[in-house]
C-alpha cells in the first residue's frame, strides 16, 4: 500500500503554489490548549488501575559484578512487592537508531550508577524506600574512571583533504589553540519513565520515547518476543534533545516486571537516576589549528579531538563535524581519539558535534581574525568554499553570507570597537560572533493521511518533543488538501501507526513532513480524479475543489473515505548535494571586573534553513537552541568523582542549566527565505539544532572581546574568567 | 493516615503514606496530573501550586502538614475550552514546546503577578515599595521555574501580554 519515493532529484515546490495559506504562518500550536491546561498527556500521567511503582536501583562500583543482594532487608517492608533482576535488563539507553537491545550485561556492572536491580511496591514511597536500603554485594574490578587516566583508547585514522602539513607549514599566520569542554547532559524537565502492561501475550509500554519506530524493534529484540507483541506510545513528551532516542533502562524493567506479576507497572526514574545513567554528552578535548595567507585566506584547517565513551558502544561525539564543512582551506585533517572509561556512557544531546565543536572551531577563528588584524565576519565572510571541502559535494542552498551581513547590521557590529575598552562602572562590555551551521538530512519515513468530506486525519508514529509536529502536519495537510488546519487532526506516538523517521537530528519535520506531504499529495490526485480533472488543473482551497470548471464542497466530493500512505527516502539528490541549515549568531555580554561573572545583554541569530513550515515553532526551537548555547558557554558541566566515576552534579541545583534570569529578554531571531530543492520535496532544512550550533561561541567570544582575554576550558565559569585575566595581565 | 484538603474548590479525604508528598497526591490519588514531576527535589518548579494562595513547590510539601488547607492546581485555572488570560497567552505567544514546564510556570506567574500587584518586591526591584512588572523583574521571580526547552524570552512575553489584558 506505501510505496517508497526516493529523493532522485529536486522536485517541484508545490507548496508555494497551493493556496490555502497556512504553510510557513506563525500558528498556534493544536496541542496548545491542553499543554497550558495540564491535559496532555505525559508518560507517567497514563496511570490505570491496579498500577504498581518501580524504582531502579543504582550500582555503587564503577566495574565489576553483582555476587548477591540481600532480599530480607527489603522484603520486610511494608508494601514491597519484588526485587526483580533479569537478564533480559539493559546496562543503558539504546543509542539512537540502534534497532536492537542495547548491551545486556547480566550481573555484571560496567558503570556507577548502571541500573542493577528494579523494586517494586504497592507505593512510589515504599519502593524508594527499598531501592534506597537494598543491600547489594559485589566483587570489584578496577577500572579507569578518566579519559586521562585509561590506557584504552582507539584513534581514527585522520579524515583528510588536501595535504594539511605542507599547508600548515606554509601558512603565514597560525593559530594553535586546545580547548576543553566538560560532559553535558539533555536533563529534559520530563525525566524518562515508562508504564508497561501485558495482554494476551503482547506488551503495551507508554514511554517518553523519540523514535517510535527504533524503540519497538529495541524493545522487541530486548525482551526476545517478536515486533508484533510490542505496542509503544508517546503521544507527548515532556523534551527529549537526544536522550529519549533510544530504549530505556526504565521501559524494559517495566516490561519486565509487569510480565512477572501480570499487573501494570509504572517506572518513572528519579531526576538523580535520568543523570546517572541516561546516555551524557561526552567531555571533549580539542586542538584547533587554523592558518591563513596575511591577507586572511584560510589555508590550513585541523581539528582533532578526544572523547570518551563506555565499552561496547558505537557512538563518538562527531566533534569536527561542522570544521569539515564550513571553511575552506588547501589542506584539512581531522583525527579523533575515543578513550574508554567505565563511566556513565555518552551519546548524542542535541547538535552532536556542532554543539561543542563548533566552541573549539568558532573560538579558534575568532582569535585568528584578532592575529590577522580582520573583523571577525569578514574572516567568514573570506573562507567560504565552493564546494564541500572534504568530498566536493555542491551546497544544496547556502545563505551564510547574507546571514553574516544582516546579523552585523541588524545587531550594530559597526559600533563593537576594540576589545577591553567599554566599560559600565565594574562591567566590562563586549560583542562577539559566530558562524551557525548544522548539516541536515533526511530519513525514512511513512505517513497515512485520511479524507473524509472535508475533515483529515494525519497518522504516524512520529513524536513530538515539543519541535512542533502536531502543527506543522496539520499545516502541511491542511495547505496540500485546502483546509482549514483545524480540521486536520494529527495522531502521533503510537507504533501501531506507519513507522516515521522519529525526532532526532533535525530531521524529524523533513522526514516526517515529506511522508505527509506525500501522501496528502495522493489523496489530491483522487480528488483530482473525483471531480474528473487533471491534477495540475485541481485548486483545492477553502473546503472546495476546483477544477475544469467544477467546483464542489469537499464536504460533498469525497463521501467516502481517501486514504492514502506514503513513504519517503533519501537518494541521489543526497550523494550530489549537501544540506545545510546556516546561520550567523551574535552576543553582547557584560563581565564583571571583580567576581567574573558573565550576563549575557541580547543576542541575535540569523538563520538560513530552507521553508519554514511554521515560523512561531521555528522560532521557539531556534530560540532554544540559542540558550543551550548560553549554558555551553556559562554555566553547564557535569561532573564527575575522578575515583569511581560516579556523577557527581546528578540533580538539578548541581548541574546548571540556564534559568529565567540567565537568559535576557531582547534575544532576536531573524529567519532569511530559502527553499532547499535538493534536500526533499518540501524544501525544509532542519532547526531543531542550528540554533546550538556555534550559539555558545558567540557568548564566549564576546567574553574575549569584553575583557581581552580568553578562556580555553569551557564553560567560561567565573573563576575561569578571572584566571584568564589575571594569567594575562 | 488521612487529610482533608480542598482542591480547585473541592473537598477530598484521601488516605496517604506519611511519606506521601502533596505533589504524589494530587497527581496520583486525586488523578490531577496536570502538575508535574521534574526532579523531586524542588529544583524546579514543575510541581508549582497554589497554596492558600501563594506559589508552592509541591514536591516539597508532605501531604500531611496540609490538612485544611486550599490548593490550586493548574486544573482550577482553566480547562481547554475555557483558558485564562495567562493560558491563553502562552499559547498565542508559544510560551511552550514540549509544554512539561508549563502548568509551573503558569502556576508560578499567577502568583507573580499577584505578588508584584501587592507591592511585594524582590531583589532586583528599583522601588522596594512599590515594584513594577518588567522583564527584569519576570526573569528574577520566576527564575525557580526551570523550562529545557528554553522558552523563557516568550513565557515573559506571554506573562506581560496577559498582564496587560488584565490591566
Ligand atoms: S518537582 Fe518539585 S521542584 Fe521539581
Ligand atoms: S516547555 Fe519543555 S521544559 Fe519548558
Amino acid at each position: 500500500m506505501s510505496d517508497t519515493f526516493t529523493m532522485d532529484s529536486p522536485q517541484p515546490r508545490l507548496l508555494d503554489q497551493t493556496g490555502q495559506g497556512v504553510i510557513g504562518t506563525p500558528m498556534n500550536r493544536p496541542d496548545g490548549p491542553r499543554k497550558v491546561s495540564g491535559q496532555a498527556c505525559y508518560t507517567a500521567d497514563a496511570v490505570t488501575e491496579g498500577v504498581a511503582h518501580g524504582v531502579l536501583v543504582r550500582s555503587t562500583i564503577s566495574r565489576g559484578r553483582v555476587t548477591g543482594m540481600d532480599l530480607a532487608s527489603v522484603m520486610s517492608i511494608d508494601g514491597v512487592i519484588d526485587v526483580i533482576t533479569d537478564p533480559r535488563m539493559i546496562r543503558n539507553p539504546a543509542q539512537g537508531m540502534a534497532g536492537e537491545a542495547p548491551v545486556q550485561p547480566g550481573d555484571a556492572v560496567h558503570y556507577h550508577g548502571q541500573p542493577i536491580a528494579l523494586v517494586v511496591a504497592e507505593s512510589f514511597e515504599a519502593a524508594r524506600d527499598a531501592a534506597q536500603r537494598l543491600t547489594v554485594h559485589y566483587e570489584t574490578e578496577e577500572a579507569s574512571v578518566t579519559p586521562e587516566g585509561t590506557s584504552a583508547s582507539e584513534t581514527d585514522d585522520p579524515e583528510t583533504a588536501g595535504d594539511f602539513d605542507a599547508a600548515w607549514q606554509a601558512a603565514e599566520v597560525k593559530v594553535d589553540l586546545n580547548f576543553t569542554t566538560p560532559s553535558q547532559a539533555a536533563a529534559a524537565m520530563e525525566p524518562h519513565a515508562a508504564i508497561a502492561e501485558w495482554k494476551d501475550n503482547s506488551v503495551t509500554v507508554h514511554s517518553s520515547l523519540q523514535m517510535i519506530r527504533f524503540n519497538k524493534k529495541e524493545l522487541a529484540d530486548t525482551l526476545g518476543i517478536d515486533p508484533s507483541q510490542v505496542r509503544i506510545l508517546a503521544p507527548f513528551v515532556g523534551g527529549g534533545f537526544g536522550s529519549k532516542l533510544g530504549l530505556g533502562p526504565e521501559a524494559v524493567a517495566a516490561a519486565i516486571a509487569s510480565q512477572r506479576l501480570g499487573r501494570p507497572v509504572r517506572v518513572v526514574m528519579t531526576r538523580q537516576n535520568v543523570f546517572d545513567c541516561v546516555l551524557r554528552r561526552s567531555e571533549t578535548a580539542q586542538r584547533v589549528r587554523l592558518g591563513a595567507t596575511q591577507d586572511g585566506r584560510i589555508t590550513a584547517i585541523s581539528h582533532d579531538d578526544t572523547v570518551s565513551n563506555l565499552d561496547g558502544e558505537g557512538f563518538s561525539e562527531p566533534v569536527s563535524q561542522a570544521s569539515q564543512f564550513l571553511y575552506g582551506a588547501d589542506g584539512l585533517s581531522f583525527t579523533q581519539t575515543v578513550a574508554r572509561i567505565a563511566a556513565t556512557p555518552a551519546g548524542s544531546v542535541r547538535a552532536p558535534g556542532e554543539a561543542v565543536g563548533m566552541l573549539g572551531l568558532e573560538a579558534a577563528m575568532d582569535e585568528l581574525a584578532e592575529r590577522l588584524g580582520m573583523d571577525p565576519v569578514e574572516l567568514r565572510l573570506k573562507n567560504l568554499p565552493d564546494k564541500h571541502p572534504m568530498d566536493g559535494r555542491e551546497y544544496s542552498t547556502r545563505r551564510l553570507a547574507d546571514c553574516l551581513r544582516e546579523g552585523a547590521e541588524n545587531f550594530g557590529w559597526a559600533q563593537r570597537g576594540a576589545a577591553g575598552m567599554r566599560r559600565e562602572g565594574d562591567w566590562m562590555i563586549g560583542m562577539g560572533m559566530a558562524s551557525a551551521a548544522r548539516s541536515s538530512m533526511l530519513v525514512k519515513s511513512a505517513s497515512r493521511v485520511r479524507l473524509t468530506g472535508d475533515r483529515a486525519v494525519v497518522e504516524t508514529d512520529m513524536t513530538d518533543i515539543g519541535t512542533g509536529t502536531y502543527a506543522i502536519l496539520a499545516q502541511i495537510t491542511a495547505e496540500m488538501l485546502g483546509l482549514s488546519p483545524e480540521r486536520v487532526e494529527v495522531r502521533l506516538g503510537d507504533s501501531d501507526l506507519p513507522g516515521a523517521s522519529g525526532s532526532g537530528g533535525s530531521f524529524g519535520a523533513n522526514s516526517a513532513g515529506s511522508s505527509t506531504f506525500l501522501a496528502a499529495r495522493k489523496i489530491r490526485r483522487r480528488i483530482a480524479d473525483l471531480l474528473g480533472c487533471a491534477e495540475d488543473d485541481l485548486t483545492l482551497q477553502g473546503g472546495r475543489a476546483r477544477g475544469l470548471n467544477r467546483d464542489m464542497a469537499l464536504a460533498d466530493l469525497v463521501q467516502e473515505e481517501l486514504e492514502a500512505e506514503a513513504t519517503i527516502k533519501a537518494g541521489k539528490t543526497a550523494e550530489s548535494h549537501f544540506s545545510s541549515g546556516f546561520g550567523a549568531h551574535f552576543a553582547e555580554v557584560a563581565v564583571n571586573e571583580w567576581t567574573g561573572e558573565v550576563r549575557v545583554r541580547r543576542m541575535l541569530s540569523v538563520m538560513s534553513m530552507g521553508r519554514i513550515l511554521n515560523e512561531k515553532t521555528a522560532r521557539s526551537q531556534a530560540l532554544g537552541g540559542m540558550i543551550w548555547g548560553i549554558g555551553a558557554a556559562l554555566t553547564e558541566e557535569m561532573q564527575n568523582d575522578q575515583r569511581d566515576g560516579h556523577v557527581v552534579t546528578r540533580d538539578l541545583a548541581n548541574y546548571h542549566v540556564p534559568s529565567h534570569a540567565d537568559v535576557p529578554g531582547d534575544m532576536q531571531v531573524l529567519f532569511l527565505e530559502e527553499r532547499d530543492d535538493w534536500a526533499n520535496p518540501i524544501q525544509t532544512k532542519g532547526i531543531g539544532e542550528l540554533g546550538i550550533s556555534g550559539a555558545g561561541a558567540a557568548v564566549l567570544n564576546a567574553i574575549a572581546h569584553a575583557t581581552g582575554h580568553r578562556v580555553y576550558d569551557f564553560p567560561a565559569l567565573p573563576d575561569r574568567v578571572i584566571a584568564a585575566m589575571e594569567v594575562e595581565i | 493516615m488521612k487529610t482533608t484538603l480542598t482542591v480547585n474548590g473541592t473537598q477530598h479525604e484521601v488516605g496517604h503514606d506519611p511519606r506521601r508528598t502533596l505533589l504524589d497526591t494530587l497527581r496520583d490519588d486525586l488523578g490531577l496530573t496536570g502538575t508535574k514531576k521534574g526532579c523531586d527535589h524542588g529544583q524546579c518548579g514543575a510541581c508549582t501550586v497554589l497554596l492558600n494562595g501563594e506559589r508552592v513547590n509541591s514536591c516539597l510539601c508532605l501531604t500531611a502538614m496540609h490538612d485544611g488547607d486550599e490548593i490550586t492546581t493548574i486544573e482550577g485555572i482553566g480547562a481547554p475550552e475555557r483558558l485564562s488570560a495567562l493560558q491563553r497567552a502562552f499559547v498565542e505567544r508559544d510560551g511552550f514546546q514540549c509544554g512539561y514546564c508549563t502548568p509551573g510556570q503558569i502556576m508560578s506567574a499567577t502568583a507573580m503577578l499577584k505578588e508584584i500587584a501587592e507591592g511585594s518586591p524582590s531583589y532586583v526591584s528599583d522601588d522596594l515599595d512599590a515594584p513594577k512588572l518588567s522583564d527584569g523583574e519576570m526573569a528574577e521571580r520566576m527564575s525557580g521555574n526551570l523550562c529545557r526547552c528554553s522558552a523563557y524570552p516568550l513565557i515573559r512575553e506571554a506573562i506581560a501580554m496577559a498582564a496587560e489584558v488584565k490591566e
